[in-house]
């Protein structure tokens, strides 16, 4: 994608593209970290596969959402992880993702759709 | 272990998303798998890799064919081109190979074909092809009994027949077979019996066995037609068996089989030749060793029957050699073009390829230098390549499936194939796998040199890079193209002047607003001979009495279309002479035979209504008659004996073409048709009428037809045609040939022409920088232009020579064809080769206009 691509361009965003950014709008993460993460906050319900994971970041970072934190050496191990950070236009597709799901969730209530636990 | 597996399975992957991210998945993955078991494990790797591995092809493929897309869209010139090219190339290729695959080289639709061998007789010193006389049956008879290399001989013969009872009467396609010919062919019937071959047709005798495409047409396919008796020439027969649709024999318009029953009788004259012999060898005799058996017998029965067979000899061939051997020529010539043409087809892509190379050459180092494998770099070549291949040979599919049905009517009709001819996929897929072969291989050069080749020194020499071996190639490939042009260029010029050669044959008759049809008179009133003038003197009185028609007369065969009818004439005081090497063609006809053909009277009188039974027997003679029969003497008056009688001469007329424009004619004999014996032979009994009327005698069908059918409801009309177009036919083949030949040179001239443009234009643009210093140093503009076409000049000596070597190796090989043309005229051989230049001269104009175009200042400042 070009550098000026507007956020709204990337919409609907992909499930899992949608909670790897979320997952590093807290803070920077490596691979297993992010798959740790969204696990931890579905409750389990969303276990990223490696291959899912890295497909995205492959395509995300291609697409300027994320970027490679160079030479960030982990303090558990002495290997050598990447570690992934989101980018400004990263940012503002997960709050635009946000913003759209909010109006959707919002027209549902409106419509009397709102689910009964909340 | 579950690490090792998905270690292995990662190289689904493709190669630079695991240069990338294989560590981290193993890594990923090892982490996950800590809390899992080894079955467990395994399978989450598998769900895992499996599906990614073929989304992450996928969106690559995807992005590739975006990205060609929007290629191609820049180049829509060269796509054009190549795709052009490349469907041509695919499409002339399959349609050639398929009929020819068929024609040549698939066996006969019969069991184990490759034993099945032809006897007929022919002359003692050899030479022409096929079955060149019939045998008789006494002659047959003892071939039979005595050879021992053969395991079983049979015997055919032509018969058609008016077919009665089932509607309109019909004419069909009949041969009586002996009943070893169904057994030796080994075809079993698709409904019911052959014919017996033990009760020595006796119990068979009025019997009959239909071809599928009869029982089909005429029958409705019915199944209870078995036991259903018919009327063949007012006799009635009883259906045995039906043949499977794919059983011809021995032609494809044979529509039934009678059984052949020879008596007593015929065994006596042994002059009377009829047959024709098949037969199946013994396993594990060559068909060698089956002809010397063939020559010892042939040279015992002339020692024992010195009278007949003096001069007798035979002809062996194998069944599948039936063809005429210019059909095979001509197959093989039209093989040798399409090859040509694929080659031509491959050094062309090539040589575009190459110069697309050359100029995708920065843009795929700036590619290399921003990051992207050689991996990336390939697979994107390779996806360009496959989608022009692609487009290219799914035209060249629709090229095929168009042609294959036009070059059908090359295929000889006298060939028992099973089948009609079809486009072959074995031919397509190697034409097309040819041709992508090419595609791959230089379209993956850009890439491959790009991942040699530091992307530093690539940017530094900008577009001028390749360097010289590359240009030596291309220089190479394009002289390969002059060389096939001018082959195929001088081929066809050659088969053109042969073609106009024959055409400009006098045939010695003038076919203009002639119409023919054809009576078969059904064998009782034929049998007859005044029952059957009769019939003559009804319908031509009906027929001259119509409006335009002036003349209008029977014989039994038309001029050009000769099958038999040939016979021996004795002249009193010289020895009798045998009639295979001193024949005549004879015909019997009606007066005004010679009006409606326009033959010139050179003495004497034509035969006229009065030569009839009971008068003297008259007979009309040709020139040739006159110089070879009777050395010249004055002809009118006098006597020789023909058939067994004694005819004077009582005209003689101009020699016409009975037998075609490109074959040696008999002298020619006209016998009165009203004086013909009852029992004249099939092939003489006047069967086709020939009227000449003034224009629009083609709206005369339908009156002729409705005066035979007021004189003979029962009597069917048959083989309505002008005989220009019976004249036409002549050449219709090699026309046929001719066109499809020219169509190839065409196409060869085209893509060489668009070879060396494309070279040219590729060289000026590398010598731009040379050619805009020399402008600036106060070269001559026409100078430089000359310097180019100079070049053009070059490449087509460089290819043109070796053309012309290769055409008259070709035009030697295919003598047969060129109907006295030397294969060295050298009208011919140059021809092709100035054609060839000038298509040379006229692609390097463009470049040329170009290279003067040059601005010093633009050139050099584009370093």
């Amino acid at each position: 994608m070009s550098p000026d691509s507007a956020p709204d361009d990337f919409l609907p965003l992909p499930p899992a593209t949608l909670h790897i950014l979320l997952a590093l709008a807290e803070s920077e993460r490596h691979g297993y970290a992010i798959i740790q993460d969204v696990e931890a906050r579905t409750d389990g319900e969303l276990r990223l596969s490696a291959g899912t994971l890295y497909r995205s970041i492959a395509r995300m970072v291609e697409q300027g959402l994320i970027v490679e934190i160079e030479k960030r050496r982990s303090r558990a191990d002495d290997e050598r992880r990447r570690y992934y950070r989101l980018t400004p236009l990263g940012d503002s597709v997960a709050r635009a993702e946000v913003r759209r799901l909010s109006q959707l969730v919002r027209h549902a209530k409106a419509r009397g759709l709102a689910p009964r636990t909340i | 272990m579950s690490s090792s597996l998905y270690r292995f399975l990662l190289h689904l992957y493709p190669a630079s998303f695991r240069a990338e991210y294989g560590d981290e998945l193993l890594r990923a993955f090892a982490e996950a798998a800590r809390h899992r078991g080894p079955v467990a494990n395994a399978v989450a790797a598998l769900r895992d890799i499996v599906p990614n591995a073929l989304i992450a092809h996928g969106s690559m493929l995807r992005q590739d064919l975006h990205y060609a897309f929007r290629t191609m869209r820049r180049s829509r010139v060269f796509v054009a081109t190549v795709i052009l090219v490349t469907a041509l190339g695919v499409g002339a290729n399959t349609a050639t190979f398929s009929v020819a695959d068929l024609v040549l080289l698939r066996p006969l639709p019969f069991r184990d074909p490759g034993a099945l061998v032809r006897l007929c007789e022919g002359p003692r010193e050899g030479g022409g092809w096929g079955c060149m006389n019939e045998l008789s049956p006494a002659n047959y008879r003892d071939v039979a009994r005595t050879t021992t290399t053969v395991r079983q001989w049979g015997v055919y013969t032509g018969a058609e027949g008016n077919l009665v009872g089932t509607g309109e009467p019909v004419r069909v396609g009949a041969e009586a077979v002996s009943p070893e010919v169904f057994p030796i062919l080994g075809v079993r019937p698709l409904l019911g019996r052959v014919f017996d071959t033990t009760a020595a047709g006796q119990r068979d005798a009025g019997s009959v066995v239909l071809s599928y495409g009869l029982w089909q047409s005429q029958f409705g396919g019915r199944s209870g037609i078995l036991g259903t008796t018919i009327r063949l020439d007012d006799k009635p027969r009883t259906i045995i068996g039906v043949m499977p649709p794919a059983f011809r024999f021995p032609a494809p318009g044979t529509q039934l089989w009678t059984p052949l029953v020879l008596r007593d009788t015929d065994f006596v004259d042994r002059t009377n030749t009829y047959l024709q012999g098949i037969g199946r060898l013994e396993p594990g005799v060559t068909f060698d060793q089956a002809r010397a058996e063939l020559a010892l017998v042939f040279g015992r029965l002339s020692r024992e029957n010195p009278e007949t067979n003096r001069d007798t000899w035979f002809s062996f061939f194998r069944l599948h050699d039936e063809m005429a051997p210019r059909y095979r020529l001509m197959l093989l010539l039209l093989c040798g073009a399409s090859l040509s043409l694929l080659l031509l087809t491959g050094a062309n892509l090539a040589n575009l390829l190459l110069a697309r190379a050359t100029a995708r050459e920065l843009e795929l180092a700036v590619r290399a230098a921003l990051g992207a494998g050689r991996e990336r770099l390939v697979r994107q070549m390779l996806t360009e390549s496959l989608v022009l291949a692609i487009i290219g040979g799914l035209i060249g599919v629709a090229v095929a499936t168009l042609a294959v049905p036009l070059l059908a009517h090359l295929i000889p009709t006298s060939l028992p194939l099973g089948e009609a001819p079809r486009l072959d996929s074995r031919a397509l897929l190697v034409a097309g796998a040819f041709t992508a072969l090419t595609g791959f291989v230089f379209g993956l050069i850009p890439a491959l040199v790009t991942g040699r080749r530091t992307a530093f020194r690539a940017l530094r020499e900008g577009a001028r890079g390749g360097g010289g071996r590359r240009q030596r190639l291309r220089t190479t490939l394009v002289a390969i193209e002059v060389a096939v042009s001018v082959l195929l260029l001088v081929s066809s010029t050659f088969l053109a002047r042969a073609v106009w050669r024959v055409q400009s044959v006098d045939p010695g008759f003038s076919s203009d607003g002639v119409l023919t049809l054809r009576t078969t008179l059904t064998q009782t009133r034929a049998a007859d001979s005044v029952r059957r003038t009769e019939f003559y003197d009804r319908v031509l009185a009906g027929v001259r009495a119509l409006p335009g028609v002036t003349a209008a007369a029977y014989t039994s065969g038309l001029p050009m279309v000769l099958t038999g009818g040939i016979t021996g004439v004795e002249l009193p005081g010289q020895p009798a002479r045998n009639r295979r090497a001193n024949g005549v063609s004879l015909r019997f006809v009606t007066p005004q035979f010679f009006d409606v053909l326009k033959i010139p009277i050179l003495a004497g009188r034509r035969i006229e209504e009065a030569d009839r039974l009971g008068r003297p027997l008259v007979a009309v003679v040709s020139e040739s008659f006159v110089a070879r029969q009777l050395s010249n003497e004055p002809p009118i008056g006098k006597t020789f004996r023909a058939r067994g009688l004694e005819y004077t001469i009582v005209g003689v007329v101009k020699d016409i073409k009975v037998r075609g424009l490109e074959r040696t004619n008999e002298p020619q004999l006209y016998l009165s048709a009203a004086q013909g014996p009852g029992a004249l032979g099939i092939l003489y009994i006047p069967k086709d009428l020939i009227i000449r009327a003034g224009a629009g005698s083609a709206g005369l069908v339908a009156a002729a037809r409705d005066i035979i059918h007021r004189i003979d409801a029962q009597q069917p009309v048959s083989d309505v045609r002008m005989l220009s177009n019976v004249v036409e036919g002549q050449t219709a083949d090699r026309r046929a040939q001719l066109r499809i030949l020219i169509a190839l040179a065409g196409l060869a001239l085209l893509l060489t022409a668009i070879g060396i443009y494309g070279l040219l234009a590729f060289m000026v643009t590398q010598r731009a920088r040379e050619i805009g210093v020399r402008l600036a140093l106060g070269a001559e503009p026409g100078r430089v232009a000359r310097m180019v076409v100079g070049d053009a000049t070059r490449l087509a000596l460089i290819g043109g020579v070796p053309g012309v070597i290769a055409a008259y190796a070709v035009a030697r090989a295919m003598n047969a064809l060129l109907f006295g043309i030397a294969p060295t005229d050298p009208v011919t051989l140059a021809s092709g080769f100035v054609i060839v230049l000038l298509a040379t001269i006229a692609g390097s104009l463009a470049p040329a206009m170009s290279a003067v175009r040059v601005s010093p200042l633009v050139a050099m400042r584009a370093e």
